[in-house]
């Protein structure tokens, strides 16, 4: 018999205690515990980037996390990020830098750029594409991504 | 992902306790290999001991002629640390070059080196640098470490807690990275030391392996041009989709003239 662990962290501010399975994913507790469905599983493979949350503000793979991992930090997601009326600085470059096609790598595109740009205010096109070999788009081609976060860092280190 | 029941034990005696109880029992660190493994139902077990709740084994220190590394040290900082810049940039440029920023950000190198991947790219830094693994038990020559495919000298139940480098006087890694995970589809770590020059070739064979040859070749002289003759034998090579053991033989000569490179350029 298999004992759920008690987590607590906070999620994009607000504290969360729940009981959970040892094997429950963090992205599966965001996506089907809390309804969170603006982070996305792409693969089985640890490979796509689109579940990217922020983990004490670092962004890490929640599809390659258990939930019980997380207990006690911080966690954001996209959800945490802005709001359609207030877009965060991120958000808003890939809007008008048209940094999207279908959207379903976009989440985990904008908080890995976002981890990125707080260390980077000024990057170049190489590092952000060093940067982003964790994420995978199947849509764009990657160019407008790239402009994106050129402009969201800079946007970032303004705001 | 089958069900296991979680333990996050807060001393090392308690991780070893727990361990003894289930023998079925796993160590979970970074979780980068683990987690994806449990996720395809490769493995089951019963219960995983998380090490994330010893912040004892996280953590660099550099001094008396070494860098040393504890196991939960994460890839993403012994890239980033100054310390390890200064003293063995070689093997900062290494850890900068696993995976993706997310990999980084929770893999560690107890993780890397107990998993034993013959792709990964510690080992290389491991054998090359002729490191020495720290255990809850015992301490364990790099060349005595790694024994063969995702396999390892550590016992049921031995617990990593650090890695300890001698600092060379000049050291060089290159890999030519699958293009999708950066895995080493052929990866050579190069180090001089008064104790003589290593050369550690992983991604190519079973295992991670060393190269006498070359050694030779570079303590008689160590530049590129010395090694440029020495040819390495594809028959002990791997061969995948990826590449063929003829092309990989080939690799090891090129990412070795380029770590020798490194190492005098550094
Ligand atoms: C997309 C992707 C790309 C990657 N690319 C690369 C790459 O380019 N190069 C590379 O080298 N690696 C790569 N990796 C692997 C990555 O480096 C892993 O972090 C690493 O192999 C395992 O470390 P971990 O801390 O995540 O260990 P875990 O997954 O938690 O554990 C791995 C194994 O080691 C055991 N273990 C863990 N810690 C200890 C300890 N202290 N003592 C004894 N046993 C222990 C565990 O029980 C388990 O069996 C990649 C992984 C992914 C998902
Ligand atoms: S869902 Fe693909 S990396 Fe997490
Ligand atoms: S916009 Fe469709 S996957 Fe990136």
């Amino acid at each position: 018999m298999i004992d759920t662990v008690t987590v607590m962290f906070s999620v994009n501010g607000n504290d969360v205690s729940a009981a959970v399975e040892p094997r429950t994913l963090l992205v599966t507790f965001l996506r089907e515990h809390l309804g969170l469905t603006g982070t996305h599983i792409g693969c089985d493979t640890s490979q796509c980037g689109a579940c990217v949350v922020h983990l004490d503000g670092r962004s890490v793979k929640s599809c390659t996390m258990l939930a019980v991992q997380a207990d006690g930090q911080a966690v954001t997601t996209i959800e945490g990020l802005g709001t359609p009326e207030k877009l965060h600085p991120m958000q808003a470059a890939f809007n008008e830098n048209h940094g999207l096609q279908c959207g379903f790598c976009t989440p985990g595109m904008i908080m890995s750029a976002v981890d990125f740009a707080q260390g980077n205010p000024s990057p170049t096109p190489h590092e952000v594409r060093e940067w982003l070999e964790g994420n995978i788009c199947r849509c764009t081609g990657y160019h407008n991504i790239v402009a994106s976060v050129e402009a969201g860092a800079r946007a970032m280190a303004k705001a | 992902m089958y069900a296991f029941d979680y333990h996050k034990p807060r001393s090392l005696a308690e991780a070893t306790a727990l361990l003894n109880a289930n023998p079925e029992a796993r160590l979970l660190a970074g979780g980068m290999t683990l987690i994806p493994t449990l996720k395809q139902r490769l493995a089951s077990p019963s219960d995983l001991v998380d090490l994330g709740g010893l912040p004892d084994l996280a953590g660099i220190f550099v001094g008396d002629g070494e860098v040393r590394i504890g196991a939960m040290t994460t890839h993403a900082t012994v890239a980033h640390s100054a310390e390890v810049r200064a003293a063995l940039p070689a093997l900062a440029a290494l850890a900068e070059g696993i995976g993706d920023p997310q990999v980084r950000h929770r893999g560690t190198i107890g993780g890397s080196i107990s998993n034993a991947d013959p792709a990964a790219d510690y080992p290389a830094g491991v054998v090359g640098l002729g490191a020495t693994v720290v255990t809850d038990r015992r301490e364990i020559a790099a060349d005595n470490f790694f024994t063969g495919m995702f396999e390892t000298a550590l016992e049921p139940g031995e617990i990593v807690r650090q890695v300890r480098f001698p600092i060379p006087e000049a050291a060089g890694y290159a890999k030519f990275p699958n293009p999708a995970s950066r895995y080493a589809v052929a990866g050579v770590f190069v180090a001089r030391a008064a104790g003589g020059v290593r050369v550690a070739v992983t991604g190519a064979g079973p295992s991670v392996f060393r190269v006498p040859e070359m050694e030779a070749a570079l303590t008689a002289s160590f530049t590129p041009e010395a090694i440029a003759s020495v040819l390495v034998d594809a028959d002990d090579l791997n061969t995948d989709l990826h590449a063929t053991a003829a092309y990989r033989a080939h690799l090891v000569g090129v990412m070795a003239a380029r770590a020798v490179t490194s190492a005098l350029e550094s």
